[in-house]
């Protein structure tokens, strides 16, 4: 099965062997790869609370849990997935692993601090964890003051800790990826000759850079508010509680889009790669990745519109948060002007691109609905936004994060995964995924409030689909977790190049040596130059 | 591929391929952090915009307790710090291992300096009750109901002094590293990045008293009187 | 390739000295115009001071002044995205009850 020279042939996974080799690594692969564990962890561990959570709201009673558990199911679902989960997932895995390899570099620009980066984000998924074993935590993943400073008896120290450290890992990712796709590119590897997914990386780091420290100094702020009881959002001192939530979304808005640009430049990847051609309006769907993350920093206000805000600031948010669709709609309506007359194959990472594509759709019009002021005030924590965010953050960014990683795991790994089982589990997921979330929408519209274990009767029908939905979804996610490690064993030793893409990381052997090519490549087209590789191959042939 | 093996001076990482392209991405790597910094800083002084903004009086009264003397020449002395830091990347550029050393360790005095009257000042402030969330809470000057305005003051000078003295603290951790490491020979024309690096470090959070001093012991500190 | 050398300039320990007297005699007027009453301008003079101040350390200092292009874009974009949270926290706090919320 395997040749005797193909095993021989040195890369990063055999390059060394042993515990020590793999946590004292300063290879941005096997980094990535460490992340990869971490995440999936993380993945698991939310998931056990979201299955809770739609076990418990089967039925209109509150029967299965008390209210006090339930409070910490929802909140611990959130910091599982979002701090440890999502915003790692595509940056941390797929982007430590490709992102020097796309613009030919040997490692990121600063290998220790990468791995410094990891360890950071196990302490403090850590501590996160040790408050989920001790007792959990239940302020909701947002910490709204005065309940999370004063009232709260839960592990809300432990947790922001944890969050906290984590903040330093994604800080000093997108700190390295900044340097790195500054100072690190190859020969001829110009802004505009760079793959999207680096661009989306790049963008997303900015919003890393730029928005996670404000999160770190809230965190402080109420860690000294609930510890050393210094009030600065307490309001019997004249504190404003209002002002906590501002601090708080001027990164947790921009954190939706540190989850969601990563994937929109994994689809970029993809859908140029399925069609044969290069993206429609490059320039442009780079670009775009920029400006959503500006972007992403003048909207934060329309979380508040029924917080206190003053009604000013409230027309002010609402008429910025309009300007996301932009950007946003340049890159569906971009995606869908590639694929036209372009020689399309439907392999399970294009599957997973057009769920993306599809599903961030749905989920970025309803956030339209969210963002107008008077639609906002009849849904404002109802489960129609509830299914608007999922359909943003699982339906957007997992989509992408599992097209990448399918699209990606035969570089990673050197095997290919088996391409029946994978094209079952997409559309498994696609279905599941609109089964749990859908109903959720009309839930919200009827008046479901969310964070809340009892509704009336005649909400359970919604309800129950929602949850047989979300059974679907565990199984869609369970197929890809046991063919992929199938596949390291028993998986066809995958070529250099098996979707004869374009981008720099399919011109190194797969897996790729430990400097990532034999030697700096050179490169003197653009990202997606599909038009002179099939000219090339006419020639040849 | 570039040379595995760095001498001792000139420590040349495996994924860059010039001296110059690392140096350049330490020190770009460096102003990044930096801007991070700003934003956490800044976190905080929305704090203080919002609610100095809410209730001038009180803070005005709460500004002129603190020593103003003691915060203009604590300033002075941080800024000393500055400069002999600024000598000490100088005395890198110029390869004047001695003069590394010297002006590195002169830094740490007069970091050492404006820590120990910080500590002087806090301590001043435990004296005379003006701790946040203690029930001795008093402001001499601020009505009763007042009170609670004057403790958001000292919550936000606690807070915003803390924090810069931690960057300090850690400012100091880094200075004596550098010294242990110049005081080996470290460092040379060539390769002096650490301490250039360090040295944007400290002069950053010195910027960041530049502005506490004015926001915290001046801004209308004459009607407070 | 080239010599950081090249790149390094050497300021002189004059220019160093001048800019530190300028930052302490700075210091000293700004605490001492404290004690004036000038209305708003008190907030103004002593944050421009502080702002004075700053340049100088940054640019001299901090080297900005020698620095390419994109670390003073850096230090620009850090600061421009200060002035939007400062900005956009105060478009509430500034506005808080100009606009009747209906019913209330």
């Amino acid at each position: 099965m395997i040749t005797a020279a193909a095993q021989e042939r040195e890369h990063y996974l055999n390059a060394s062997y042993g515990l020590k080799s793999w946590l004292l690594t300063k290879d941005h692969k096997r980094i990535g790869l460490l992340y990869l564990f971490t995440i999936t962890l993380f993945f698991f561990i939310g998931g056990a609370f979201a299955t809770l959570i739609r076990i418990e709201l089967l039925t209109p009673q509150g029967n299965l849990v008390s209210s006090e558990t339930y409070n910490k199911l929802f909140t611990m679902h959130a910091v599982a997935m979002i701090f440890f989960f999502l915003i790692p997932s595509i940056p941390a895995v797929l982007g430590n692993f490709f992102l020097p390899i796309m613009i030919g570099a040997r490692d990121l620009a600063f290998p220790k601090l990468n791995l410094l980066s990891w360890y950071l984000l196990v302490i403090g998924g850590a501590f996160s964890l040790f408050a989920m074993i001790a007792g959990g935590v239940d302020t909701g993943w947002t910490f709204y003051t005065p309940y999370s400073t004063t009232y709260s008896n839960s592990w809300v120290i432990a947790t922001a800790l944890g969050i906290f450290i984590a903040g330093f890992s994604s800080i000093l990712t997108g700190l390295n990826f900044i340097v790195t796709v500054h100072r690190m590119r190859a020969p001829g590897m110009t802004w505009f000759r760079m793959p999207l997914f680096v661009w989306a990386n790049y963008a997303t780091s900015l919003i890393q850079v730029l928005g996670t420290p404000v999160l770190a100094v809230t965190i402080v702020l109420l860690f000294v508010e609930r510890v050393f009881h210094l009030g600065i959002f307490d309001p019997a001192r004249g504190g404003d509680p209002v002002l906590f939530q501002h601090l708080f979304w001027f990164y947790s808005h921009p954190a939706v889009y540190i989850m969601v640009l990563p994937s929109m430049g994994v689809v970029s990847e993809i859908i140029s790669t399925f069609s044969r051609k290069a993206i429609f309006g490059y320039r442009i769907v780079a670009f775009s990745s920029v400006a959503i993350a500006v972007l992403g920093f003048l909207v934060w206000g329309h979380h508040l519109f029924v917080s206190g805000q003053s009604l000013y600031a409230g027309m002010v948010f609402s008429f910025l948060s309009y300007f996301v669709a932009i950007p946003s709609a340049i890159k569906v309506f971009n995606w869908t002007a590639t694929l036209y007359r372009g020689s399309i194959s439907l392999q399970t990472p294009m599957l997973y691109a057009f769920g993306f594509i599809g599903l961030f759709t749905i989920g970025g019009l309803t956030g339209l609905f969210l963002a107008a002021l008077g639609m906002d005030i009849h849904v404002t924590d109802t489960y129609f936004v509830v299914a608007h965010f999922h359909y943003i953050m699982v339906g957007g960014a997992l989509m992408g994060y599992l097209g990448g990683m399918h699209f990606w795991w035969p570089k990673i790994t050197g095997r290919m995964y088996p391409e029946g089982w994978a094209k079952l589990s997409a559309l498994v997921i696609f279905l599941g995924f609109n089964l749990t979330f859908f109903p959720q929408f009309i839930l919200g519209y009827l008046g479901m409030p969310r964070r809340y274990h009892l509704y009336p009767e005649e909400f359970q029908v919604l309800n129950v689909l929602s949850t047989a939905g979300a059974s679907v979804l565990a199984v869609g996610y369970a197929i890809p977790m046991i063919y992929f490690i199938w596949s390291l064993r028993y998986g066809k030793v995958a070529p250099a190049n098996p979707w004869g893409a374009t981008g720099l990381e399919w011109k190194t052997s797969s897996p790729p040596p430990v400097h990532n090519f034999d030697e700096t490549p050179v490169v003197t087209r653009g990202a997606y130059d599909y038009a002179s590789l099939m000219a090339e191959e006419v020639e040849v042939g | 591929m570039a040379d595995h093996a760095h001498t001792e001076t000139l420590a040349l990482r495996v994924q860059f391929d010039t001296e110059a392209q690392q140096k350049d991405a330490s020190t770009l790597g460096m102003w990044i952090f930096l801007i991070t910094e700003i934003m956490f800083f800044g976190g905080m002084f929305a704090v203080y915009t919002v609610y100095r903004n809410w209730y001038p009086e009180v803070f005005a009264i709460a500004s002129s307790s603190l020593n103003e003397v003691i915060g203009a020449l604590n300033t002075g002395v941080l800024l000393l710090s500055s400069f002999t830091m600024v000598m000490a990347v100088r005395a890198g550029q110029l390869g004047q291992r001695k003069a590394i050393v010297m002006f590195l360790i002169l830094t740490l005095l007069f970091g050492g300096i404006f820590l120990g009257v910080k500590a002087y000042e806090w301590n001043e402030k435990f004296e005379e009750h003006h701790i946040p969330g203690q029930a001795a809470f008093h402001l001499e000057g601020v009505a009763p109901g007042d009170q609670g305005h004057a403790q958001l003051f000292f919550s936000i000078y606690f807070a915003m002094t803390g924090l810069h003295a931690l960057h300090m603290v850690i400012g100091v951790g880094i200075l004596l590293t550098l010294i242990v490491q110049a005081n080996k020979g470290r460092f040379s024309a060539s390769y002096y990045t650490p301490v250039d690096v360090a040295g944007l470090y400290w002069h950053f959070v010195d910027v960041i008293w530049i502005f506490l001093f004015p926001l915290l012991y001046l801004i209308d500190r004459h009607l407070g009187k | 390739m080239s010599d950081p050398q090249e790149h390094t300039h050497i300021d002189s320990v004059g220019t160093y000295v001048k800019i530190l007297l300028a930052l302490l005699v700075a210091t000293g007027v700004t605490t001492a115009v404290s004690r004036l009453d000038l209305g708003a301008f008190n907030t103004v003079v002593a944050l421009s001071i502080a702002s004075a101040k700053m340049l100088l350390v940054a640019l001299f200092f901090m080297h900005i002044r020698h620095s390419n292009k994109l670390t003073k874009l850096v230090v620009v974009g850090g600061l421009l995205w200060l002035a939007i949270l400062l900005l956009l926290t105060m478009t509430d706090f500034a506005t808080r009850g100009i606009i009747g919320v209906p019913g209330k």
